[in-house]
């Protein structure tokens, strides 16, 4: 088996510019903010990013990285509206396919199984269909018992994907993830859609490790859909990662409240490490305070 | 408070306590449902609901948790399988609104022109689904010409116009069951199945709600008062469910 960790840098070495991403978690939970963070340190733009999303878009949208989004939202769960979503939004900074978060899920496992597409009951009668004039409808060839209709449907597209970023808690060096909060999100089915994925962890640990307290059911990602395995400590903050920590809630009122440059000169100036102990200085400061 | 007319009404309730047993009526009769509130007043009453005359509802956590009124964890339901129970159909949701129109149309999504709006909100996030495959309500705690509008800027959630517009494959398992404001409950009871003055919130009368809303709506010749919450679900309310008075923060009396 091979050893599949490597630094962040590393995997945004394997980006480009133009790529379609899709980043796990949802809304200000679970977010692989480290890897966000070395995206944001790169040069890479022009992005299609596909996302359940929360500060990882608002953060590539403040960057001018955004070329197209694909999302059903964008929030801070605790702060409803995203800002910096917000203003790009405002300002037309970026193209948006605006989709149900039921379609999104679908287009994940279109991709996943390799379909062109899945019916979905979903999108017909809304906006959704006005604002996304790419969207298809099919007819079911079968009539339904009931009402002896054949029902016409939309037609989800395949979200398929050049790469896909997620963060968990544990993993081992060959790309197996385990998930040890309540909810594991659509991070499998991220991996599983995209042609390369890459999986940060709290922290790397043997195999035999994962299953020794938590049960088998928590190994939520397998090493066939993993490029690269990332050892992140805190690389979910300010958004959530249960058990390991809650959501950084005084410091993601400080990232929602304060300009973006600003922001980025005082957080993202250096490396992770700067970054993490930047924040530690701040709560220092704001407990003083 | 303004004046109260109901004879029957406990001098002391709460405009946000009649708000709380408009929304817990919702889910009367719904069965073995999963009970979906958003907000404060929503939340209270889906609780009460479970506690009194519905007592077969699911409720979740607000996370990934099914769990009954006291918190205790019965069941399982991430994001992935939440999302397969709406398709299902076994859920009533009550959401919220930034706009709604006369046949029910929900905006969430954004205030003006779509492509670059003057107003970005959360975007439709799951309106359209939930319309088209289980019942959907709306809680709505500042009734205003504002959210009460002529034609929604993004349909998210699909009203009774648009559905038939879209033919049987949408209109099969659509249903809003009832609108909960701040001063009325409103529903589709009738022909044309736009929307409709249900019952009036001790207190306000006929002519503040068309003051509030920016279309016609249907009154009947005779409308009711909402009913007041009983000496025993007041109890529940203030002692159980909502201590510490969220609900009189999310509406005013």
């Amino acid at each position: 088996m091979s050893d599949k960790t490597m630094s962040a840098e590393e995997v945004v070495g394997r980006l480009e510019s133009g790529m379609t991403i899709g980043i796990g978690g949802w809304g200000s939970r679970r977010k692989p903010m480290a890897l966000v963070r070395a995206l944001l340190r790169s040069g890479i733009t022009d992005l299609t990013v596909v996302s359940y999303g929360g500060p990882d878009v608002g953060m590539l949208a403040a960057a001018g990285r955004i070329r197209k989004l694909v999302a059903a939202f964008a929030t801070l769960d605790s702060i409803p509206l995203e800002p910096h979503y917000r203003s790009a939004r405002e300002s037309g900074a970026l193209e948006l396919m605006e989709i149900d978060e039921a379609m999104f899920m679908w287009g994940l496992h279109a991709a996943a199984n390799r379909l062109p597409f899945i019916p979905v009951r979903a999108g017909l009668g809304s906006d959704v269909m006005r604002v996304n004039a790419g969207l298809r409808t099919v007819t079911s060839p079968y009539e339904d018992a009931s009402t002896g209709l054949q029902e016409t449907v939309v037609a989800m597209p395949a979200l398929r994907m050049d790469a896909a970023l997620v963060h968990v808690n544990r993993a081992d060096r060959f790309g197996n993830g385990q998930y040890l909060g309540p909810d594991p999100y659509f991070d499998d089915l991220f991996c599983e859609a995209a042609d390369t994925a890459y999986v940060s962890c709290e922290r790397i640990v043997d195999t035999a490790e994962l299953t020794k307290e938590a049960a088998p059911q928590t190994l939520l990602i397998k090493r066939h859909s993993v490029t690269g395995v990332v050892e992140a400590p805190s690389g979910a903050h300010f958004t959530s990662c249960a058990p390991d920590y809650d959501r950084d809630e005084d410091f993601q009122r400080l990232y929602a409240t304060t300009p973006w440059p600003e922001f980025a000169e005082r957080f993202l100036h250096g490396g992770e490490k700067d970054y993490q102990s930047a924040v530690q200085t701040w709560h220092t400061l704001d407990e003083e305070r | 408070m303004s004046e109260v007319r109901s004879s029957e009404v406990l001098s002391d309730v709460t405009r946000a306590e009649y708000c709380v047993i408009a929304c817990a009526e919702a889910w009367r009769d719904n069965g073995e449902v999963l009970a979906s509130p958003m907000g404060a007043v929503p939340s209270v009453g889906a609780r009460l609901a479970r506690l009194t005359f519905a007592p077969d509802l699911l409720l979740t956590d607000g996370e990934a948790m099914l769990v009954g009124p006291d918190g205790t964890v019965e069941g399982w339901l991430p994001y992935r399988q939440h999302l397969a129970m709406v398709t299902g159909g076994r859920r009533h949701v009550m959401m919220g609104a930034s706009q709604i129109d006369r046949f029910g149309n929900q905006n969430i999504s954004c205030i003006g022109d779509w492509e670059r709006p003057a107003r970005q909100l959360l975007g439709v996030r799951g309106a359209p689904v939930n319309t088209l495959n289980n019942p959907v309500s709306y809680w709505v705690p500042r009734h205003s010409t504002r959210v009460f509008v002529e034609k929604v800027d993004m349909i998210c959630g699909v009203g009774y116009d648009s559905a038939a517009a879209a033919g049987p494959t949408v209109s099969r398992y659509h249903s809003i069951p009832r609108v909960v404001s701040n001063i009325g409950v409103f529903d589709f009871a009738t022909p044309d199945r736009s929307m409709r003055l249900a019952s009036l919130h001790p207190g306000v009368t006929v002519e503040e709600v068309r003051e509030a809303t920016g279309f016609e709506l249907t009154v009947p010749e005779e409308v009711p008062y909402t009913r007041g919450p009983t000496g025993e679900e007041l109890e529940l309310i203030r002692e159980v469910l909502d201590p510490q008075g969220l609900r009189n923060r999310e509406v005013r009396s």
